[in-house]
């Protein structure tokens, strides 16, 4: 019986992980569900639900290759991957500022207690080496209304970050 | 009234192209009455096209009335629609009946200028903007064989118009 797991792969970045990984996977009779995969810093990142007859030594002598070959490491978990219905994001966070510490969980916990539920989160490292700037993308469910978001992380403006809390009205046609 | 099976994509009539409609008879004004009663059936859609219920004809309903902070022309019937203008882009997102359980971002024009018939065969004529003229190219999209799909915009691009602090 087909199992879901979920695959997490990471190590230095380089052409041809997702292929190399995908492929094995493929010609190991295996079914991708939803992934994630992208680079962070000079890593690759790859989570994948993964649907496979073989367990978790099937599934780490498929990929036992590729792993040595690319260095990646592996970690495999046991994981539900059935079809689910999607919530649908009613909101989005954009935080950008001077780089230092405390903004991702400064932001996160106000909002938290402002009713998001985060369906998604990326955050990046630009500017330059001196004066290096941190930007902040969040999607989720403002479970307690956009306007409790807004409100909840306004006052972090004095704090030298820039927060739009924008609406995301999705047209259903 | 009986509503209609919505064609759920991949279901390939979807990319059928739609013929003008030729007569607005009676079984024009039935056909529509069923095609409203579909959209109301459905998981608050502000607009359906005639294809997605698979009447290849130039038709489709839009009405987003309901919504507030929404600028409308009301509950609109639109026979052989045609946009003649289009201005400025602007990041949206998009759900379609036709695709369950999946929305993504799409570039729209922000105005249009809209040309239609009624269901009596009277032309009409608007000017719209923001969340209604997306409605409207997104239904039209539907009479040209063409989904929202085909226009994602990855999410992971930050091209929403910005609302700032004061």
């Amino acid at each position: 019986m087909a199992n879901w797991y979920m695959l997490t792969l990471v190590g230095r970045d380089r052409p041809g992980i997702v292929a190399r990984v995908t492929s094995a996977l493929f010609e190991a009779g295996c079914n991708l569900g939803e992934t994630s995969m992208i680079r962070l810093g000079d890593n690759f990142t790859v989570m994948m639900l993964v649907r496979s007859e073989a367990d978790e030594s099937g599934l780490r002598a498929a990929l036992a290759p590729v792993l040595e070959d690319l260095a990646l490491v592996l970690h495999v978990d046991p994981a539900s991957g059935e079809r689910h219905p999607r919530p649908v994001p009613d909101v989005r966070i954009l935080v950008h500022g001077a780089d230092r510490t405390g903004i991702v969980s400064q932001v996160t916990a106000r909002a938290a207690d402002a009713g998001l539920n985060i369906l998604d989160l990326e955050s990046d490292v630009g500017g330059s080496d001196e004066e290096p700037i941190y930007i902040l993308q969040i999607e989720g469910v403002a479970t307690r209304g956009v306007e409790a978001i807004e409100s909840a992380l306004a006052p972090l403006q004095a704090d030298g970050v820039k927060v739009d809390v924008q609406p995301i009205d999705t047209m259903i046609g | 009234m009986s509503v209609l099976d919505i064609l759920v994509y991949p279901d390939e009539r979807l990319r059928q192209v739609s013929a003008p409609v030729q007569a607005f008879d009676g079984a024009l004004q039935e056909k529509i009455d069923v095609l409203e009663a579909t959209r109301l059936a459905g998981p608050g859609a502000v607009g359906i096209a005639a294809p997605q219920t698979g009447w290849f004809e130039r038709v489709m309903i839009v009405d987003v009335s309901g919504r507030k902070k929404t600028a409308s022309h009301g509950h609109l019937i639109l026979v052989n629609p045609e946009i003649t203008e289009w201005e400025g882009w602007v990041m949206g997102r998009e759900g379609c009946l036709s695709v369950p359980d999946y929305t993504g971002n799409v570039l729209r024009a922000e105005k249009i200028h809209l040309e239609a018939f009624d269901r009596d065969g009277n032309p009409l004529s608007f000017d719209m903007e923001g969340f209604e003229a997306r409605a409207i190219q997104h239904e039209l999209d539907h009479l040209d064989g063409l989904l929202f799909l085909d226009r994602l915009v990855s999410r992971r691009q930050d091209l929403f118009r910005r609302k700032n602090y004061k």
